[in-house]
């Protein structure tokens, strides 16, 4: 057991953290709120190699692991940065799996078109709340039997307002591509959803962490009947909780990118354990970084709300945790 | 990043399983659960043959197993609920008097405690005194060069067959309270002693301990003179290192054998909110396990894991209150049937897990504190 980052990782946690501290700020989160999207950030972010570092080095990559883009993600998640990362990473890592990379894989490398993942099946042709589809050029779905492609523009797609002001679209399928079928598709999806899950929960451990950090912050000056509030239990305590639960979500995201990166046999379990326990902890977090703030924190000035919806709309597109444990008991004891 | 326990410590964990198998069969685990007693002298001097009585503590002609050896074999001990609950207190107090005992403390207790032969139990807590340890009564005053004990003593778990008892009393009255306290090692065949069985909700036997008038010699001060607070916290130094998750480890196992059985032609394992339950359950053991995983990492090159311990204790105690009291309502009825009545499923295991949980929570430590060390050393909120 060695839970120290690598010198390699450590230093990539600290440019990210860089890139982020100068491009990013709560004012650019809040700028970004109509479309869910920061094209400044996205372009210093490009820039960085932040597409490039999850592939492979032999299909021009910087092959990164999972547990690297994971650190990554927390980032992501902790500064709430508009950028389409986790999606992007998924369907790029996907495309560059398949038997035959596509030529699709080169144009995203190139910056040339950006690709999301559909994490459900579509239903009567619509894939729906796709994550990043409101920015993206094309969507790589699996409808049950197929991994297709499809090509995204506004004759297609319907952007949605959300809770989580994210770039939530409806895509129909229209002129869709067939990239694999039967089990190599299968194989490549639930593989991708694997990740996705693991770096969302990376992301949401991450937002969970700073609406923790601010509401602790707040605890210490905030003063109520010559006290500071969080010298009260019943401030103090909650937040106890939420910081245990934080650290436990951190190891268990860690711990399931390590066992994707290994295919060791628990890895599907892990990713879905670390998604569903990340996607609570992050629940109660941001949940008491609204209640502890009082009624400044129910205010749209304050940023508690920020966290609180991005917390449950990043988890949601894809499902509750309920679904999250069930993933985890069909691969713990087979399908029921 | 690794979060394997490596090829050589797993070959450890099989030997300290093949080592429970031996000398901690199904009777002896009857009798333990009979008795409420976690001790068996057969069992500790088969421990002390194996080197594993204080398996870190550094000695001539011992081989000490490194920090994570010594968690494996903790934690496969408390997976089986073996009968160690004495060892450990003995060997907390051994380390106080190590560290703090005279000299000829040190020679009449340590070879006897090291061997298996001396046991120790813990004489803190009063019944007016509980978390808050400095606000003990019970007293020792000066009598010559002796001392002359009087109060009572709670939750001294063993001491109707421990040899000695660590003894927190107050001998001055006029100090500020953390300052007038001292710590004896006290021999429990002295005149005055008695102890009452105190019987608990997990079927573990417990004492109160009466002191009236008890002569104590002066050679068995451990520390200074209202010194006491300070040897008290070397001893609770060690508590960092409890594993609980091994409780919960046991409690999923269980249910999950109870589950994969059929019951009426269908098998609890195939309904989607069994499924859901058992997977949540899992998850938190996941979670409990990396967060003692990480005390030990970070005990491995000496750091002293002061809010990562609490949240350790804190998380798995926890989660094993509420997966018993899901998982015993899961399994229903038949969750009600208790341990040893013939009847009974997956041996009582299940229903003793819920009786068993509810002190988890309090003893070592309460939630409540451990919450309010996390608040402090882990949040930076105010005390």
């Amino acid at each position: 057991v060695d839970l120290a980052l690598s010198d390699e990782q450590s230093a990539l946690v600290a440019s990210i953290g860089d890139l982020l501290g100068t491009h990013s700020s709560p004012a650019g989160v809040r700028n970004a709120e109509e479309t869910g999207f920061d094209g400044g950030l996205w372009a210093s972010l490009r820039e960085f190699g932040i597409i490039e570092m999850g592939v492979d080095e032999a299909v021009g990559g910087w092959g990164a692991t999972l547990l690297d883009l994971c650190l990554t993600a927390e980032q992501i998640g902790a500064a709430l940065a508009a950028v389409p990362v986790v999606e992007v990473q998924c369907a790029a890592r996907l495309l560059s799996r398949l038997p035959e990379p596509a030529s699709l894989l080169e144009a995203v490398l190139a910056g040339d078109c950006l690709v999301t993942l559909a994490v459900r099946p579509p239903t009567a042709g619509v894939l729906s709340l796709v994550p990043a589809a409101g920015v993206a050029d094309r969507v790589i779905a699996y409808d049950g039997q197929r991994l297709i492609s499809v090509g995204v523009d506004d004759e297609n797609r319907t952007r949605v307002q959300n809770l989580a002001s994210a770039p939530l679209a409806d895509v129909r399928l229209d002129g869709l591509t067939e990239l694999a079928i039967g089990t190599t598709a299968a194989k490549a999806f639930e593989r991708a959803l694997d990740e996705w899950l693991t770096l969302t929960a990376a992301a949401l451990t991450g937002a969970a962490t700073s609406a923790h950090r601010m509401t602790c912050e707040y605890a210490t000056v905030r003063r109520t009947w010559d006290a500071a509030i969080g010298s009260y239990q019943g401030v103090a305590h909650p937040l106890a909780d939420s910081a245990t639960a934080i650290d436990g979500a951190r190891l268990l995201v860690h711990k399931a990118a390590m066992a994707l990166e290994h295919d060791d046999s628990r890895a599907r379990e892990l990713a879905a354990m670390a998604f569903a326990f990340a996607t609570e902890t992050a629940r109660d977090a941001t949940y008491q970084a609204v209640h502890l703030h009082g009624g400044v924190g129910f205010t749209l000035e304050h940023d508690a709300q920020l966290y609180y919806r991005r917390a449950r709309g990043w988890a949601r597109v894809w499902g509750e945790p309920r679904a999250a444990y069930r993933r985890a008991a069909d691969a713990r004891y087979g399908a029921a | 990043m690794d979060f394997s326990w490596g090829e050589r410590n797993e070959a450890f964990r099989r030997e300290v399983r093949v080592f429970l198998a031996e000398h901690y069969p199904p009777d002896l685990e009857e009798t333990v659960y009979r008795t409420g007693v976690s001790h068996d002298d057969g069992f500790v001097r088969a421990l002390a043959e194996r080197g594993w009585v204080a398996p870190g503590w550094a000695r001539e002609g011992h081989r000490v197993l490194d920090r994570f050896q010594q968690h494996i074999l903790k934690t496969e001990m408390t997976r089986v609920d073996a009968p160690t609950y004495a060892l450990e207190t003995t060997i907390m107090v051994a380390r106080v008097i190590d560290k703090a005992g005279s000299d000829r403390l040190k020679a009449d207790v340590l070879p006897r405690v090291l061997r298996g032969e001396a046991m120790i139990a813990l004489g803190m807590t009063e019944p007016d005194a509980g978390s808050d340890v400095a606000a003990i009564t019970t007293r020792a005053r000066r009598d010559g060069d002796d001392w002359i004990v009087d109060g009572q003593k709670m939750f001294t778990t063993n001491a109707h067959i421990t040899d000695f008892v660590f003894l927190l009393v107050r001998t001055s009255h006029d100090k500020p309270r953390h300052k007038g306290l001292t710590t004896f090692l006290l021999p429990m065949d002295l005149p005055g002693i008695e102890t009452q069985a105190v019987h608990t909700l997990s079927g573990e036997r417990t004492n109160i301990v009466f002191l009236s008038g008890v002569q104590l010699e002066d050679r068995w001060r451990i520390g200074e003179i209202d010194g006491g607070w300070s040897a008290l916290m070397l001893a609770l130094q060690d508590e960092h290192s409890a594993a609980f998750s091994p409780h919960l480890s046991r409690l999923i196992e269980e249910v999950e054998a109870w589950a994969a059985n059929g019951h009426d032609d269908r098998r609890p394992l195939d309904d989607p909110d069994t499924r859901v339950r058992i997977a949540r359950w899992a998850t938190a053991l996941e979670v409990g396990e990396l967060l003692e995983a990480r005390t030990v990492w970070m005990e491995s090159f000496g750091r002293v894991p002061i809010a990562e311990g609490p949240m350790s204790k804190l998380f798995s105690t926890e989660a094993i209150v509420r997966a018993a009291e899901d998982l015993t309502e899961l399994v229903g009825p038949d969750a009600l049937r208790s341990k040893l009545d013939p009847s009974a499923v997956q041996d009582g295991r299940i229903e003793h897990a819920l009786r068993f949980s509810l002190g988890t929570t309090i003893y070592a430590g309460t939630s409540e504190i451990q919450r309010t060390i996390i608040a402090q050393h882990a949040c930076g909120l105010p005390r």
